[in-house]
């Protein structure tokens, strides 16, 4: 009896789990469906799950926009050379501060995590790029967002958590702190570095909001920002639209939908590293009870 | 979160170094004067020795220093202009001074009861709704055996998390629109096609909904690791004592995740004025202000498309002020009854 409580409980426990993931998955299944079919089917409620009168046009018709190629190339540029920036900023703020006999240290930890909790707001950063001179800038984008406090303390964290005694047989060997700094603390930080760099290509991969106030150069511009256009404001490309005939009048749906497709892929690829490094690095042990 | 544990433990320990090599010091110079200025020297002397030692460390550390400078800290002198009436042709440091001004004025205007209400009502449903159901997972999670199902459900569970923000309201504007999915939904049933986003009353669950969507699974994800980290000894003893799963779960399992769950609360509470920016931007319309305006959309629209620079970063500024003080308070309270703070 007590064993066939426990199951049922088990059961529903189980078919709880596999409706959240239903849940999860079937957006992104409806929206692959209705890309690949056509547009007439899409208007008249006829997908469900498996594309109907299954074709390419709207990636062919996506894929002709300039634009999208232009924001395309635009978000690897700015994600592989910001995650770099954001990464070497990083270790350069969470090393030294993991030595403890560092005078100062204290100050500047408190300088940093300070911004965690306050910031200027919206209008003087804002105006302070404008003085800067940065606005419009493609490099603006890349260093006014190089560094986030919390990933500086989680790698910090972490550097501790390597045992000193390392680093003071390394110092009588003669090495120097850069030196063990690439040499022994790098490698061994390395699943930790992996985390915070994922954690940033991501955000930077997915941000728009700073991107549309700064970028007014349709050249400069990444994805996001022109993903916004036209998935949200549902303004489709012109050059897709200019070509347009009766048929693909219609086909305005089938086109927003290709192009969340688009917007999704790049982030499935590094999904299964995201989903390795998750579970090796389990928030680099900064998650205690 | 260790990290602000160790945080803690890692400045007491300093402090207690120092104040170590203070009674080392204070002892050597106990006599005379001259001693006095020799420890002094002693100390300057000690410290050179030790920025030179450290030099390497010091030296890497100015990248970082420098971004916080310019990107974090130079921005703070700009704030001035909350107090300011600010011209874009005198610039920060030419326009008057107001005082209060500013503030006034938006405490003055039509909609700052509507736009503090929406914000707090927003946070609200999404403090009631959107923060116990990570836990909610993460527990039903933890009662499931079989590993292998255990890892693929929670991979495509937090799998939302990672899509963008404008990907997902994507979504969402789509879905619900006249002819979207959710509406074919409706119309199947026999129901009437409605347009969710036009409408008030449907903002605050559309929001809520869509935010519980994107972040519950890796919201669980941190409560998972803190129920990883719970002692298997104490469910032994509780199944000793008898307990079922439900009584485990709720002797064994809930109060070993509290101190995460304390620590969530904070965090998720000084957010609470600052949340899904973004996304409100995103989903809003002008025929959904009534409930979708919130603090920050309205300095934005003040800032970026009626260009009144100070009156925003006024609104920012008492805005950033609430907040702070909210984690300090929450931060406090918790102290007092969980033992578990931030700092």
């Amino acid at each position: 009896m007590g064993n066939f409580k426990r199951n049922i409980f088990d059961y529903i426990i189980y078919a709880i789990i596999i409706l959240v993931c239903i849940l999860c998955l079937y957006p992104f299944i409806y929206v692959l469906s209705s890309s690949l079919s056509s547009p007439d089917a899409v208007a008249s409620a006829k997908v469900w799950f498996f594309p109907v009168d299954f074709n390419f046009d709207a990636y062919k018709k996506i894929f002709e926009d300039q634009q999208i190629l232009i924001g395309y190339a635009n978000a690897f540029y700015y994600t592989i050379l910001g995650t770099l920036v954001n990464i070497i900023l990083t270790v350069s703020g969470a090393y030294p501060l993991s030595k403890r006999r560092l005078r100062g240290r204290k100050l500047m930890t408190i300088l940093i995590t300070f911004t965690m909790w306050f910031n200027a707001g919206m209008i003087p950063f804002y105006l302070n790029l404008r003085d800067l001179n940065l606005l419009d800038k493609r490099i603006t984008l890349i260093i006014a967002f190089g560094c986030s406090a919390f990933y500086v303390i989680l790698l910090r964290t972490n550097f501790q958590s390597i045992p000193e005694e390392i680093e003071e047989s390394a110092k009588i060997d003669g090495a120097n702190d850069l030196t063990i700094l690439f040499k022994i603390f790098l490698p061994l930080a390395k699943p930790a570095i992996a985390t915070v760099g994922l954690y940033y290509a991501v955000s930077r991969w997915n941000g728009y909001f700073w991107a549309m106030l700064i970028l007014k150069d349709p050249k400069k511009i990444p994805l996001q920002v022109i993903l916004k256009k036209m998935i949200v404001e549902m303004d489709i490309g012109e050059e897709a639209m200019q070509s347009a005939d009766a048929i693909l009048s219609l086909s305005k749906e089938t086109l927003i939908f290709a192009t969340i497709i688009i917007g999704v892929i790049p982030m499935l690829i590094i999904y299964p590293f995201i989903q390795k490094y998750f579970e090796k690095g389990s928030m680099v042990g900064s998650v205690k009870g | 979160m260790l990290t602000f544990d160790r945080m803690r433990i890692t400045s007491r320990e300093k402090g207690g170094w120092k104040k170590m090599s203070n009674i080392k010091i204070s002892s050597t110079n106990k006599t005379t004067k001259i001693k006095k200025k020799n420890k002094h020297n002693n100390y300057f002397s000690e410290l050179k020795k030790d920025i030179l030692r450290d030099k390497y460390l010091y030296i890497l550390i100015i990248p970082c220093l420098l971004f916080y400078f310019f990107f974090s800290y130079k921005p703070l002198y700009g704030l001035q202009i909350a107090f300011k009436d600010y011209s874009l042709f005198k610039g920060i440091e030419g326009s008057p001074w107001v005082g209060l001004d500013n503030f006034i004025t938006f405490f003055n205007s039509p909609y700052v009861f509507r736009l503090i209400k929406n914000t707090l009502l927003i946070n609200l449903y999404g403090l009631v709704i959107g923060f116990p159901i990570p836990i909610i997972l993460a527990l039903l999670f933890n009662e499931v055996r079989n590993k292998k199902f255990k890892r693929t459900a929670q991979t495509i569970s937090y799998l939302p998390h990672f899509v963008s923000t404008v990907i997902v309201a994507g979504l969402v504007v789509n879905f619900l629109a006249p002819s979207g999915l959710i509406n074919n939904i409706i119309a199947a049933l026999g129901g009437n096609r409605t347009y969710f986003l036009t409408q008030p009353e449907y903002f605050r669950g559309i929001f809520t909904g869509m935010n519980v969507w994107k972040e519950s699974g890796f919201g669980a994800v941190i409560y998972i690791a803190a129920l990883a980290s719970i002692d298997p000894q104490l469910y032994e003893a509780a199944v000793v004592d008898g307990a079922n799963r439900w009584k485990q779960t709720l002797h064994v399992t809930i109060p070993g995740i509290l101190p995460t769950i304390t620590i969530m609360l904070i965090l998720r509470i000084g957010k609470m004025l600052s949340v899904g920016f973004e996304s409100v931007l995103l989903l809003q319309q002008p025929a959904t202000y009534e409930t979708s305006d919130v603090i920050s959309t309205y300095v934005y629209r003040l800032a970026i498309e009626k260009g009144t620079y100070d009156v925003a970063a006024a609104v920012d500024l008492f805005n950033a002020i609430i907040a702070l003080i909210l984690v300090f308070a929450a931060n406090k309270i918790s102290k007092k009854f969980s033992e578990t703070s931030l700092w």
